[in-house]
């Protein structure tokens, strides 16, 4: 953002000391307990972030791959009592699952408001399917299902080819912290790669992208699965650090809340929806500790006071606001404000 | 003669009643500069959408360098080398001219050469004070400009163009011109028209279409000069 090139040195170098400098202050001032939390709501919101922001997709239903992920972490944990292989069955299985859906909406040449009904409603049966399935004989291998009451006592993330070292507590957040970090590099690299670069070029024009040449569907649908694994990954991050999964994590709440922190950190940026995420679910957190005012209600007037105020969010108001500051009064600051205008990678 | 690159054979388009495009045979060469001219209504667009893949025909087909392509998705018929520009400008307004050219050419090149022919083009265009500026904020002239060069840049064997010269002044009329007779050295060019200023201007032959039938087809001057042409085209007064 401001001047800096995405996916420079400089951008990279970037990245690298603010989220080193993040991770040695802030355990000074918020439990790390909390910290895990927010940084794997980072990365959800990440995932969203991707695939809404730099690709136009506008899923209803992220939470579907996150609830997804957790599940299957928790799933295979029990079958296999060692972490590794669930954790990558947790990016894998949301991945594939969002394949399938992903071609079956692009290629079936569905339009933005359809394409946020379907995931919405892949959202509502995972919710309800997961929940009824409180019986015995909703097994897959050895572990139960349990419906409503969740999954607990799972073996959670220990070091790769040793289950009796567990990782938790303050290490668990630095895995957690590291593992956003590289979520968001590789983020990074992806929007400066071809790949990426089309992907932009699709979610400006998708008429002009297929005459170019571009198989639009097959280009969306990759995409729409790489926030799906994204999401996937911060599932199992957080199904470890609850130690329990429940049918609340595909709920619609869930899903919404991606949304508004993506909307509220900004758009089309690769920070706002890390940052949105952080600060609202630690607002959250905040208000839960107080009964004066309705959680629900000061996290509604949050959203109207953005949308009205500062509808590109978060990140790209302050990016404008740096730009302004130190290049004089920015020419295109008026253009700047009245378009959504992303963070575009130059060759 | 050259190798034929574009042919139909019978392709007709009916939207429910109506016939919009009626058992239309046309063939085009290799190299050949043609326009396709008529009245509103006349079926020009979409014999244009049959071709492009943007609709598909009713019946009949459509070849190019000899393969049937009747059916395909416009990706598919793009990534053959056919560079296509429909009516309304169709860029993508929040990134640079580079950037939009730069995409078209890395569909059919590596990074590397994507990103010289991408400099090449914008010195052709004489666009190189706009390269970093957005399509959003360019007038309407520089960006049919730039789309022009989002289909040239790939260096296509057949260009077909829905009036390219549609609400331009008279200055870009004449650089798009003489950007079309540059590619028209190594591509066979379709330009469907309404301004008959330009279509002298890059004298072509002229197919004119008349209630979605091909009416005649022929030398600019001589469809110009043609009696029945100038009843259904051009109005008896003209």
């Amino acid at each position: 953002m401001g001047g800096v090139q995405m996916g420079s040195g400089r951008d990279i170098a970037a990245i690298l000391i603010v989220s080193a400098l993040l991770m040695l202050l802030a355990p000074l001032v918020i439990g790390t307990y909390t910290l895990t939390l927010l940084v794997i709501y980072g990365m959800l919101a990440l995932s969203l972030g991707l695939i809404w922001g730099f690709g136009g997709i506008l899923c209803f239903g992220q939470a579907a791959f996150f609830g997804l992920g957790a599940y299957t972490y928790a799933i295979a944990a029990i079958n296999i009592g060692e972490s590794t292989l669930p954790m990558i069955l947790a990016v894998l299985v949301p991945a594939g699952f969002a394949l399938l859906l992903g071609a079956m909406m692009f290629y079936g040449r569905l339009t933005d408001v359809y394409l946020g009904v379907i995931t919405l409603v892949v959202t509502l049966i995972l919710f309800r399917f997961i929940n009824s399935t409180a019986g015995p004989q909703y097994t897959i291998g050895t572990a139960r299902l349990g419906g409503y009451n969740g999954i607990p006592g799972f073996q959670t993330l220990n070091v790769p080819g040793d289950p009796d070292a567990y990782i938790w507590g303050d290490a668990y957040f630095y895995v957690c912290a590291v593992a956003l970090v590289l979520v968001a590099l590789l983020v990074t690299w992806l929007l400066r790669s071809s790949f990426g670069r089309i992907a932009l070029g699709i979610r400006e024009n998708e008429t002009r992208a297929s005459l170019m040449g571009y198989d639009v569907a097959a280009r969306k649908t990759v995409l729409f699965a790489i926030g799906a694994g994204i999401a996937g990954l911060a599932g199992a991050l957080f199904a470890n650090w609850a130690e329990i999964v429940t049918p609340a994590l595909f709920s619609l709440g869930q899903s919404a809340e991606i949304i508004i922190w993506c909307i509220v950190g900004g758009l089309g940026t690769r920070f706002g929806p890390v940052l949105g995420a952080a600060g609202l679910a630690y607002l959250k957190f905040l208000l839960g500790q107080q009964s004066v005012l309705d959680n629900t209600l000061i996290m509604g007037a949050v959203l109207v006071i953005f949308v009205l105020f500062l509808p590109r969010g978060l990140v790209p108001a302050i990016a404008a606001l740096w730009q302004r500051a130190t290049r004089g009064r920015g020419r295109r600051a008026a253009s700047l404000a009245r378009r959504r205008r992303a963070e575009v990678p130059y060759g | 003669m050259a190798e034929i690159v574009l042919e139909t054979r019978g392709l007709t388009k009916r939207f429910g009643g109506v016939t919009a495009s009626d058992n239309v045979d046309f063939t085009l060469r290799a190299r050949e500069l043609r326009c396709l001219i008529g009245p509103n209504g006349a079926g020009k667009s979409t014999f244009f959408k049959c071709v492009t893949g943007l609709h598909t025909p009713t019946t009949g087909e459509v070849y190019m360098r000899g393969q049937d392509t009747t059916g395909w998705a416009p990706h598919q018929i793009a990534s053959l080398g056919v560079g296509i520009k429909t009516q309304v400008p169709s860029v993508m307004d929040a990134l640079s001219v580079q950037e939009n050219i730069w995409l078209a050419a890395r569909r059919f090149m590596p990074v590397a050469e994507a990103n010289r022919r991408t400099r090449d083009m914008i010195e052709r265009l004489r666009l190189g004070a706009l390269a970093r500026r957005d399509l959003g904020q360019l007038a309407h002239g520089e960006r049919q400009r730039v789309e022009l060069g989002m289909v040239a840049v790939a260096d296509p064997w057949l260009v077909l163009l829905d009036e390219p010269a549609a609400g331009m002044s008279a200055e870009d009329v004449e650089r798009m011109t003489e950007i079309l007779h540059e590619l028209n050295q190594t591509t066979a060019i379709v330009i469907v028209e309404h301004d008959m200023q330009f279509i002298r201007a890059i004298a072509s032959t002229v197919t004119v279409f008349h209630q979605g039938r091909v009416l005649m087809e022929d030398q600019v001057d001589k469809v110009m000069a043609d009696a029945t042409v100038r009843n259904v085209y051009l109005g008896k007064a003209a």
